[in-house]
């Protein structure tokens, strides 16, 4: 098994908008697609959920506020999952929120040495 | 004569732990076994002398008594009282006496057995080791009965805990509590034993109902036990105790007349202890202070939602939340499958069996009960095969005939 990094992306919502149901919808949502990478016993770190606004600083100290104008999506946290190839990790990845709200995963293998960094401090 | 006995064993496993802790505490761990050893001399003499002289006004007293006497005499004969305790005393009789007179305040009992407590769930002994040791010097109970739990012969756990009480000695572990900086680590450990204390009654294949429900009562007692002083009484401590109200709880209620248990949904409600649910609600109230949220939080709230009588949606998707925390602090196929039957509670059949597909849980007797629990109402033919499955895998004749019974009723 190796680790995978999926880092979620989608457009920004404005959440003043959104009813306490409609936000409670979105948070069970991702809750229970994470609860079923979980169940199977994928999940190698759970990461961390980002929220809006930030800053983003560029060459020649130039701050801005963000979005990533190219593809006007935010990073929206990552986890870690546990999986034997690229292509399933792919597969866990498939039913993910974000793609409901057009947004995407990016599923991407950990490089080798961090992951023996991380196995060195678990043992 | 038989209300006497039980009397006199249910004051042995009341004062057995206190004064194998109290002496313990005095003399040094090592010498536990002699503890042991002096408390069961000690009921014997109860035994034979109340049978002929009837049972004195004060039961407790008289046996702190004799307790106290016959170590005294121990350490005076033996080598130790000569060796260890007397150089560091002065020539002073009184002193000498004073030296070996055990303290039986009620103070002095508790911080022993707090101290003991810390010392038997040392991880340096093998965790089923511990348990044992537990339910012999916390709790009292004979090599008998924790051979029974286990389903094991008596010879075996002597060995197992001599082997752990050798490992007490080698590794000096001494009757007091760690550290500060230490004694939060070492709690996790203390409560994880009670917790597998707890577990081993609740979920005993031992066929002993008194005996399953004792062992429950005792690790509550523990845990009751570490609320009760400053450095202990930490949030994860009351979300235990509130995990072991909320369960203890459905006691009567998931016993059939005939040993066998009876499943959640089929349980009559009115046989819930209210006042343990009651209990188990101000502890968990108590385990909310702080930001610490262990396993034993989710797993008392999961325990709080079971103990609510309505039933709907709505609370089966918070199960299924609390599910899903517990899974991502700790894997384990039980949890996943459990979070899989809250999800079928939540959204249907369909739902949890797209989920269920994919647990690759292959050779689990549990798993392709769940499967054909899913499959029952949607696919005969699966749910049958399901339960045929399950039927292969399935342990003892009880779990086979259920499995029949389900298989008979597919239509």
């Amino acid at each position: 098994m190796e680790d995978f990094v999926f880092l979620f992306r989608q457009p920004d919502i404005d959440r003043s908008k959104l009813s306490q149901t409609e936000m409670q919808v979105i948070f069970h949502k991702w809750d229970n697609w994470f609860g079923g990478i979980a169940a199977q016993g994928k999940i190698s770190n759970m990461g961390i959920r980002l929220v809006a606004p930030g800053k983003v600083l560029k060459a020649g100290g130039v701050i801005t506020d963000g979005p990533f104008v190219e593809i006007r999506e935010r990073l929206n946290g990552f986890i870690v999952v546990k999986a034997d190839s690229l292509e399933e990790a792919v597969t866990l990845a498939h039913g993910c929120p974000a793609l409901e709200f057009n947004g995407s995963v990016e599923i991407r293998p950990v490089s080798m040495s961090e992951q023996l960094k991380g196995t060195l401090l678990a043992s | 004569m038989m209300e006497e006995n039980e009397a006199l064993k249910q004051l042995f496993q009341k004062e057995f732990s206190k004064i194998v802790a109290v002496i313990s505490k005095q003399f040094g761990l090592q010498h536990i076994e002699i503890a042991e050893d002096i408390v069961s001399e000690t009921f014997l003499q109860a035994l034979e002398t109340w049978r002929t002289k009837g049972t004195p006004a004060n039961p407790t007293a008289w046996i702190y008594k004799v307790a106290q006497r016959k170590i005294l005499y121990h350490f005076r004969r033996g080598k130790i009282f000569a060796q260890k305790i007397v150089p560091n005393l002065t020539l002073n009789q009184e002193k000498n006496e004073e030296m070996a007179s055990l303290d039986f305040s009620p103070q002095n009992i508790k911080d022993s057995q707090l101290q003991m407590l810390f010392a038997v769930c040392n991880p340096a002994i093998a965790s089923e080791a511990q348990i044992g040791l537990a339910l012999r010097i916390l709790c009292g109970f004979t090599i008998y009965e924790i051979s029974k739990a286990f389903l094991s012969n008596e010879e075996t756990i002597k060995k197992r805990l001599f082997r752990a009480k050798e490992k007490l000695r080698a590794d000096k572990v001494k009757m007091e509590l760690p550290p500060e900086k230490e004694i939060e680590q070492r709690l996790d450990n203390v409560l994880h034993i009670i917790y597998l204390l707890f577990t081993e009654g609740y979920y005993s294949k031992t066929q002993n109902e008194v005996l399953r429900k004792d062992f429950c009562l005792e690790a509550m007692r523990l845990c009751l036990q570490l609320t009760e002083y400053d450095k202990t009484n930490m949030p994860k401590t009351n979300a235990l105790l509130a995990l072991m109200c909320f369960h203890a709880s459905r006691f009567r209620a998931r016993l059939a007349s005939d040993d066998t248990y009876i499943l959640y949904e089929n349980q009559n409600q009115d046989l819930w202890d209210t006042a343990l649910i009651k209990q188990g609600t101000h502890f968990l109230q108590l385990s909310a202070k702080g930001n610490d949220v262990s396993s034993y939080h989710v797993e008392a709230r999961i325990a709080s939602l079971h103990c609510q009588k309505e039933d709907g949606k709505e609370k089966w998707g918070e199960i299924l939340h609390l599910y899903n925390q517990l899974l991502f602090l700790n894997y384990s196929p039980a949890v996943a499958l459990n979070r899989t039957f809250a999800l079928y509670k939540a959204f249907g059949p369909q739902t949890a069996l797209a989920e269920a597909k994919k647990l690759k849980l292959e050779n689990n007797y549990f798993y392709f009960i769940l499967m054909g629990e899913l499959y029952k109402n949607i696919d005969t033919g699966n749910a049958k095969a399901s339960f045929l499955k399950a039927y292969s895998l399935a342990q003892t004749q009880t779990d086979k005939q259920d499995l029949q019974k389900k298989i008979d009723n597919l239509i």
